[in-house]
């Protein structure tokens, strides 16, 4: 510290000095977290000693300040010395800030006058050097106290919740989500992108490691949603604007034009039936099937009203044709139908917008695209699939051929550097359920290449057991390439595995009929778009980010907003729905409460000092504020207010407040990090 | 007499609520290490930064100053970081006009899932204040000059030198 040891106090310079306010600093060790780097006992008796002057009259250390009693050794300072203002230097305040700010207000201190300062994540966790950490500490303490002698006592802003919910997407998490917040009576909006609710999840044919059908499964959960007397379901609709905050969202979606008319239409299928176009189904039947241009996905489609393609529909692509108008019993079909735009007001929202299959064509040494009989995990849902193209005959490309050997490579995509670093999570349990449906249903040989066997929940692992007795083959290495290239006669007609098998230790040339790839799980290409929209983050890779990685996975930073299943992180039907649930009981918390605390970070003009210039007013992204023409000032508005603080720094006159970080707070929070207010002879280590 | 090596900068950095605050949080939780220069604020937003707080802070012992904030449209006040970046290239400017290096003062835009970037600028940035020197601004009686004792950096470098800011 060349620097801050050289500046001499300077207490005429500094901010007016509070002496009345008596301060308790709390530092925290974190077990080793912190005490590990930081000198925590060396730095509670420096601030002791060398902030006295600036109202500290007690510090103390312990090792975990959040424990019940860490939290009492602040309760009983604050009742026995009459403390007015609590420091604590622990973790980061996004983490328990609450805490403290709940024990200073169980003793009777106004929440708002505790300040948190993080040395761990900011000091003890990113700096080695002991000397330079325990001074960067220090300086830190020495910022938060002069911070909190300008805390104000402020009451939290509470906003009424409206009961509804928006829950986008819906496949399994927000089908979950949806039904546990309408069954306990509140409204949900459910708004799918696609034409029927059901996801990835409608797509299976069996679901490990119990094979119960998917379809058995899942599709009454889907007619409980359409059905249900609190959910309005809005299919083929996606969610265009966001605007408000916890508590009243206003969100604006667009109904895309069916086509339909959903009042008219019975769900017959008589225009699906007569519709002369064929269309190939990437969606639904993962390219392997066929769809009509008017079609709903699958059978047990909800809601039953189809969707009319309009870029493969003869009418629109030639001008003739209307055979499904023609033959619809019920007049439903309109063709002029144009885009809706509903806007909804709900007081919570849900995202479940689930994940895309990596595109297994990037891989290119694996041939997917190239050789017919090279399929990605999702096609092969669909050929096992009873309700699938092959009524779930296990067949080549060609549609007949049964396979007499089979190789399923594992972590196409994922675990990966040249794509994706992480685990898909659900890649080995599905290869092992293809590999048990292949074994039985055809005889075939099948062989599983894997990096790692990644199977860590209930009966997964007993799975692994039964299918490996099945008979099937595991051969640990990464496949290196997929190709058609004989070299011995065996190999003719075949597609050739090259591999390194890691376990015996030499290269393998493995001839199979059938390859199965299974492809990772991906954010969906647009989740950075979609996180934008409603205001919250994404990772790196693109999944949503969670409040807290393990304490709170299922709310974001933006209050309000929720977020379950895939768009979180890979993970298996269970998971998602477990997430789903726990979402929904998030919502209800907040639905119950009826209304909700905000923090009171809000910006308010002092008239008196206003000068009406009106440099505030366009900067204002909420359109808080308004100008008063009589009064010639102007006015924010708190319920529109957001608490982003660009008025406070904008007004010449000063004459805009932020409460919570208002300029006193932030002047001193500097001179303290710069440690000006040490008394003249005090030098810090 | 300037030995640079020797010389630690003090930094302070301004970090928004909801991007570089959470990455300098996540830094800190992937025990990514940086040099313990640096000593954080926590805004609500990089809107919220009066310029006041930097030259504050550079006329009290800062060497270098530090804006970070949530990457352009990405800002969780739509486009508050807008005119964090506006009031940045205002107040390199005036720190030009005042005879300091534009560098001691860096914008770096920084979203939650960002640790290891934050961590990266960070220690960038100490060694760049550390090859300005430190900064005399605000302390005239702390290091008097001498004729032979004339600190390089204090140079001022003619404003063709001052890099554009980045986009």
């Amino acid at each position: 510290m060349t620097h801050g040891s050289g500046s001499k106090a300077r207490s005429g310079a500094l901010s007016e000095s509070k002496g009345q306010e008596r301060i308790g600093v709390y530092v925290c060790h974190c077990g080793s977290n912190i005490a590990g780097t930081v000198d925590v006992v060396h730095v509670a008796k420096w601030a002791a000693e060398q902030l006295k002057h600036r109202g500290v009259v007690i510090a103390r250390e312990y090792k975990f300040m959040c424990s019940s009693l860490g939290q009492e050794l602040v309760e009983k300072d604050i009742k026995e010395l009459g403390l007015t203002r609590v420091v604590v230097a622990a973790c980061s305040p996004h983490l328990h800030e609450k805490t403290f700010r709940t024990a200073c207000a169980r003793a009777g201190l106004n929440p708002f006058l505790c300040e948190m300062v993080s040395i761990r994540e900011q000091v003890s966790w990113v700096h080695t050097d002991k000397v330079a950490a325990t001074a960067k500490a220090k300086a830190v303490i020495s910022g938060g106290v002069e911070r909190v002698l300008h805390h104000m006592p402020l009451e939290p802003l509470t906003v009424p919740i409206n009961p509804a919910t928006l829950v986008v997407g819906g496949g399994i998490a927000g089908i979950q989500s949806a039904l546990e917040i309408a069954d306990a009576g509140f409204h949900v909006y459910m708004v799918e992108r696609e034409p029927s609710i059901g996801g990835h999840m409608a797509q299976f044919d069996k679901t490990f490691p119990t094979l119960d059908c998917a379809a058995c499964i899942l599709t009454p959960k889907m007619f409980s949603v359409g059905s249900h007397p609190h959910v309005t379901l809005m299919t083929w609709s996606e969610v265009e604007k966001v605007e408000g905050y916890v508590g009243n969202f206003t969100v604006t979606i667009r109904k895309k034009a069916r086509k339909i008319k959903e009042d008219l239409c019975t769900g017959c299928g008589i225009c699906q039936e007569k519709c002369p176009k064929k269309v190939i189904d990437d969606v639904y039947e993962a390219g392997l099937g066929y769809r009509k241009a008017v079609y709903t996905p699958f059978p047990q489609a909800v809601p039953k009203f189809p969707v009319m393609d309009v870029e493969n529909c003869t009418y629109f692509e030639k001008g003739t044709c209307k055979a499904c108008e023609k033959f619809c019993p019920t007049e439903a079909i309109d063709f002029n139908q144009q885009d809706e735009i509903v806007t909804i007001n709900v007081g919570n929202i849900v995202l479940a917008t689930g994940y895309d299959l990596f595109d297994a064509r990037r891989v290119t040494n694996y041939g997917y695209a190239r050789y017919p009989n090279v399929f990605t995990s999702l096609e092969m849902e669909r050929l096992t699939n009873a309700a699938g193209p092959t009524n779930g005959a296990i067949v080549l490309r060609d549609g007949k051929t049964v396979p007499k050997a089979v190789g399923i490579i594992h972590c196409v995509g994922s675990r990966d550097r040249n794509f994706n670093n992480y685990c898909s999570v659900i890649c080995c349990m599905q290869s092992l359920k293809f590999a048990h449906l292949i074994h039985e249903r055809t005889g075939a040989t099948v062989y599983n290449f894997y990096i790692d066997m990644r199977t860590p929940f209930k009966d997964y692992d007993e799975f692994y057991q039964r299918v490996m007795e099945e008979g099937t083959l595991f051969v640990r290495g990464k496949v290196a390439e997929v190709n058609n290239v004989p070299r011995i006669s065996t190999e003719e007609g075949k597609l050739i595995i090259q591999v390194e098998d890691t376990l015996a230790g030499r290269q393998r040339r493995i001839p199979v009929d059938m390859v199965i790839l299974s492809s990772g799980l991906e954010p969906r290409a647009d989740s950075k778009e979609t996180a934008k929209r409603f205001s919250i983050s994404c990772s790196v890779n693109g999944w949503f980010i969670e409040k807290h990685p393990k304490l709170d996975p299922i709310a974001t930073m933006t209050e309000g907003i929720y977020i379950a299943g895939c768009a979180q992180g890979p993970k298996d039907i269970p998971a998602s729905v477990a997430q789903g649930a726990a979402a929904a009981a998030r919502v209800l918390g907040k639905i119950e409460q009826k209304e909700m605390a905000l923090e009171p970070v809000r910006a308010s003009v002092i008239e008196e000092q206003c000068s009406g210039c009106r440099i505030c007013n366009g900067l204002c992204p909420f359109n808080a504020i308004s100008f008063h023409e009589d009064r010639m000032v102007s006015e924010v508005n708190p319920a529109l207010c957001q608490g982003c603080g660009t008025c406070v720094a904008a007004c010449p006159a000063g004459a805009i407040e932020g409460t919570g970080f208002s300029n006193d707070q932030i002047m001193a929070q500097i001179e303290g990090l710069l440690l000006l207010n040490l008394e003249e002879e005090a030098v810090p280590a | 007499m300037n030995n640079n090596k020797s010389f630690e900068p003090v930094i302070i950095g301004f970090t928004c609520n909801w991007c570089s605050y959470r990455a300098a949080d996540l830094a800190g939780t992937a025990r990514v290490k940086y040099p313990p220069n640096v000593r954080l604020i926590r805004l609500m937003c990089s809107g919220r930064l009066d310029p006041t707080f930097v030259f504050k802070a550079l006329s009290n012992g800062a060497d270098g100053v530090l804006i970070t904030g949530c990457h352009p449209g990405e800002c969780h006040y739509i486009e508050q970081n807008y005119k964090a970046l506006r009031r940045f290239i205002l107040m390199r400017r005036t720190l030009q006009g005042l005879g300091l290096e534009a560098g001691r003062v860096k914008l770096v835009w920084a979203s939650a899932a960002e640790g290891v970037r934050l961590a990266a600028e960070i220690t960038q940035f100490v060694e760049e204040i550390r090859a300005l020197g430190p900064l005399h601004w605000g302390k005239p009686d702390s290091r008097p000059l001498t004729i032979d004792d004339k600190p390089s950096s204090a140079v001022h470098r003619p404003s063709s030198e001052i890099e554009e800011v980045p986009a």
